[in-house]
Parts: structure tokens; C-alpha cells; sequence
């Protein structure tokens, strides 16, 4: 299993959601995609946007340097 | 008669005046402007008008005229009312509903306490009675707080249902129901704010029933006559005006609001990667709450402002504290693109129309420009 990282670091809401929709189509079902986000909302809204778009969520975690890492894998 | 030609469509943030307050309140300017508690003429005036004021509240929200306060703003009401409970009972925790209104969660956080309690929602927003009731069981609990409906999704909390232990008072915050929906009957203290039924801004209103233990928590006299200083007499009176009007044509415009938001829900769920939130059945007739994939609060507000309509939003871009609704947060829901939609008592079916027209024409342009 894969892990493609997404950097949304410096990207407003409700950016690193629009990132991570649009990258979902570049990994293989069952591969997994990280969103790393500052935005508060992100914490939020990449759980929600999986259970709309039928994904799941693997949960939250912490890059190397400490900003928050939500992690994703393609089901469908 | 409003200076532009905007679809307002914000009355849960603050309604236009009721044309029986208006009334009200340019009569009461001219009589309403001497001291109360003072014995001339004037005086007399003034004490004859507030006291109507409460009698008249008083009986809307199913209580003695005693019982009554008029406060500087809902929150200041929510403040000094659950302070007040604690500072009585001595013990300083605060149970309270996750999605409670931020002057809940900013009271309980001037007073800090371990005994603090934030008891979760689930996907509809309905506060967990069970969990709640536990936590007003622990040590330290001087209150409990319980919104009768949510002031962001509209839904409509079982007060009634919950079972509290003796001793530990219940304070319901009305300030998002009182005028638009039924409020619960079983309850300490109650509070309101009057510029969200039609009243004027400035009043909030709150009811401590008799027998409970209530102390004024800040600087100045104990009892409910003089909360923060010098009543605004004409404001109160004028509050009152449109809480008995919007009382006696609450059925009509309650059947009619929630019948036009029904078609906005519809529409909203009708667009591709859009969740409406709340509850779909009990909930305030007069609001409704959606958030749309992809789309920024700040944009979808702004765009359908151009288009002529007026709406709020809980998402993060649109807050002062740049952080995402507590009370979305709370519930599971989207935080992005989000947009809060409450109608006014003449709000009509065009106008209902037009805007599911508008919004679906600027999410699908904002998603376009997106890439998506």
C-alpha cells in the first residue's frame, strides 16, 4: 500500500479539500492519500468529505515538522 | 422600507422590526423615558409601561410577570442567567450541549470548573439526554443548559425529556425558538432575545422561576427588576408588542415557513455533493442549514449577496476567529459552504424560488472556476 502526500500547508479553506478531490483519481483503489493542512477546517471537513464521497478515513496524524496530517484511502 | 432591493433572508441573526413594535415604540419614547423606581409622574409612567413589558412577556413565555428580566441582549441574558444559577448553588460546573450558542460556551469558560461538561450531539444535532443527565449527576454541577432549538440548524432539542436530579437547575436558551416554535415547559430559567422574533436589539429577556436559587452574579443589586442598570422602558415595551403579535400569527406563518423551507431543503439536496444539515422534521419552521462540497462560505455568500440575496454562513472564512462552526464541527457536518437560510414572516414563494434558482446557478459557477 502507497501513501501519496498532498501539501496544503499555506492553503485557505476550503482549498485542501478541492486538492484532495482532484488528486484522488491519480492513486489506485486501496492506496491511501495524505492531506497535510494548517486550516482548522480541515479537521473537519476531510472526515465529512469522505463520508459523502463514500471513502474512508484513516485519521489524523502529525507531519515532520508538525502540522497536522489527515490521512485518506481510496475505496472506490 | 429597506434602501436596496436585497432578499433578506437573515431574520436568525436579527429580524426587521414587527410593525407592532414599531408602533409600540415610537409611542413609548415620548411616555417611557423617566426613572422607574421614582414616585413623580414620569416616574409612574415609566414603571406602568415596564411593568405591562413584563406582564405581557411574562404570559407569552408561560410565566408570572415577576419571574421576568429585560437584559441588555440574548447573551447578556445567557450570562447573567447561568451565572447567576451557579453562583446561587455554590457549585461552579456548567453541563451543556455541544451545539449550545457561544454565549453558553463563553460563560462556562469565565468561570472555569473540572466539573465542566460538553455533552455530544448526534448527526441531526439532538443533544444526547442521556449523557446529559449523567453529567448533571457528578459532583460539582451547579446547572445545566439545554438550547430549546439550535440557532444554526434549526433543530429542536426534548427538553422536556430530560431528567435532571433535584437541586440542579436547568437554564433553556430560547433565544433561536421563542416566537417561531412551542417552548419546552419544564425549566428554571429561560432566555430570549427579542430582535430575533421582530422585537427591537438591545432587549434580551430572562425568566428565573419563582423558588429557584438565582443571585445577580456581577456588580450591582440582587432580583431581576434592574439587570445591568437602566431599563431601555420603550425597547422593552416594544419587545413585548411583537411577542404577543408574532404569538397570535405564529401558526399561519409558522405552517407557511416551513412549507417554503421544505422547497429550499429540496433544492439544496437536489445539487450534486450538498448535505443539508439538522433536523428535516422537528425543527424551527422559519431556518434551514446546507453546507456544498468545494465551495467557500465567504464565496457563496458573497455571490448570492450580488444576486440580491441576504444569508449567513457558519464556515471558518466567515468567522472573526477564522474557526469552522462549533456547532457543525459538533454534529459530523461539512464546514465549507456553508449557508444558513432563515426566512422573515413575509418571506414569499417567489422569493423562495428565485433564490434556489440563484444558488444553484453560483455553486455550479464557483465549482467550474474551482476545476471541479
Amino acid at each position: 500500500m502507497r501513501t501519496t502526500e498532498i501539501d496544503c500547508r499555506d492553503l485557505p479553506c476550503p482549498r485542501p479539500i478541492i486538492e484532495l478531490a482532484k488528486a484522488l483519481p491519480s492513486v489506485e483503489v486501496g492506496d491511501q492519500l495524505a492531506v497535510v493542512a494548517h486550516d482548522p477546517a480541515a479537521r473537519h471537513d476531510v472526515p465529512a468529505w469522505c463520508r459523502m464521497r463514500g471513502q474512508e478515513y484513516v485519521g489524523e496524524e502529525r507531519a515532520a515538522d508538525g502540522a497536522p496530517r489527515y490521512v485518506v484511502r481510496r475505496v472506490s | 422600507m429597506s434602501s436596496t432591493s436585497e432578499v433578506y433572508l437573515d431574520s436568525a441573526s436579527s429580524s426587521p422590526l414587527h410593525p407592532a413594535a414599531r408602533d409600540t415604540l415610537l409611542a413609548a419614547l415620548d411616555r417611557g423615558y423617566g426613572d422607574p423606581r421614582r414616585l413623580h409622574a414620569a416616574g409612574r409612567d415609566a414603571r406602568l409601561l415596564l411593568d405591562n413589558a413584563r406582564a405581557v412577556v411574562a404570559q407569552c413565555l408561560g410565566a408570572r410577570p415577576d419571574e421576568v428580566g429585560f437584559a441588555a441582549s440574548g447573551t447578556d441574558a445567557v450570562h447573567r442567567g447561568l451565572l447567576g444559577l451557579t453562583a446561587a448553588t455554590g457549585r461552579d460546573g456548567i453541563v451543556h450541549g455541544a451545539v449550545e450558542h457561544s454565549a453558553v460556551l463563553h460563560a462556562a469558560a469565565w468561570r472555569p470548573s473540572p466539573a465542566h461538561r460538553r455533552i455530544p450531539v448526534d448527526a441531526l444535532g439532538h443533544v444526547d439526554l442521556a449523557a446529559m443527565a449523567a453529567g448533571a449527576r457528578e459532583a460539582g454541577v451547579g446547572a445545566v443548559a439545554l438550547q430549546a432549538a439550535n440557532q444554526e440548524v434549526g433543530t429542536v432539542q426534548r427538553v422536556d425529556d430530560l431528567d435532571l436530579p433535584a437541586g440542579v437547575p436547568l437554564l433553556v436558551d430560547a433565544a433561536a425558538a421563542a416566537g417561531h416554535a412551542p417552548l419546552p415547559r419544564r425549566w428554571d430559567a429561560l432566555t430570549a432575545s427579542a430582535h430575533k422574533w421582530g422585537g427591537p436589539a438591545g432587549v434580551g429577556v430572562l425568566v428565573v422561576r419563582r423558588g429557584t436559587r438565582w443571585t445577580n452574579p456581577f456588580p450591582g443589586d440582587d432580583g431581576l427588576d434592574q439587570l445591568g442598570g437602566f431599563p431601555d422602558v420603550p425597547a422593552a415595551l416594544a419587545a413585548a408588542a411583537a411577542l404577543q403579535a408574532v404569538l397570535a400569527e405564529r401558526e399561519e406563518v409558522a405552517a407557511r415557513q416551513h412549507a417554503l423551507v421544505d422547497r429550499i431543503r429540496a433544492a439544496a439536496a437536489n445539487l450534486p455533493d450538498t448535505e443539508v444539515v439538522g433536523d428535516p422534521v422537528a425543527r424551527l419552521p422559519h431556518l434551514v442549514t446546507f453546507s456544498c462540497l468545494y465551495v467557500g462560505g465567504d464565496e457563496i455568500v458573497s455571490a448570492l449577496a450580488r444576486r440580491g440575496f441576504g444569508v449567513a454562513s457558519g464556515s471558518a472564512c466567515t468567522a472573526s476567529t477564522l474557526e469552522p462552526s462549533h456547532v457543525l464541527a459538533a454534529m459530523g457536518a461539512l464546514t465549507h459552504g456553508n449557508v444558513r437560510v432563515s426566512l422573515g414572516r413575509d418571506t414569499t414563494a417567489e422569493e423562495v424560488e428565485a433564490f434556489c434558482g440563484a444558488l444553484a446557478d453560483e455553486v455550479g459557477r464557483i465549482r467550474a472556476e474551482a476545476g471541479l
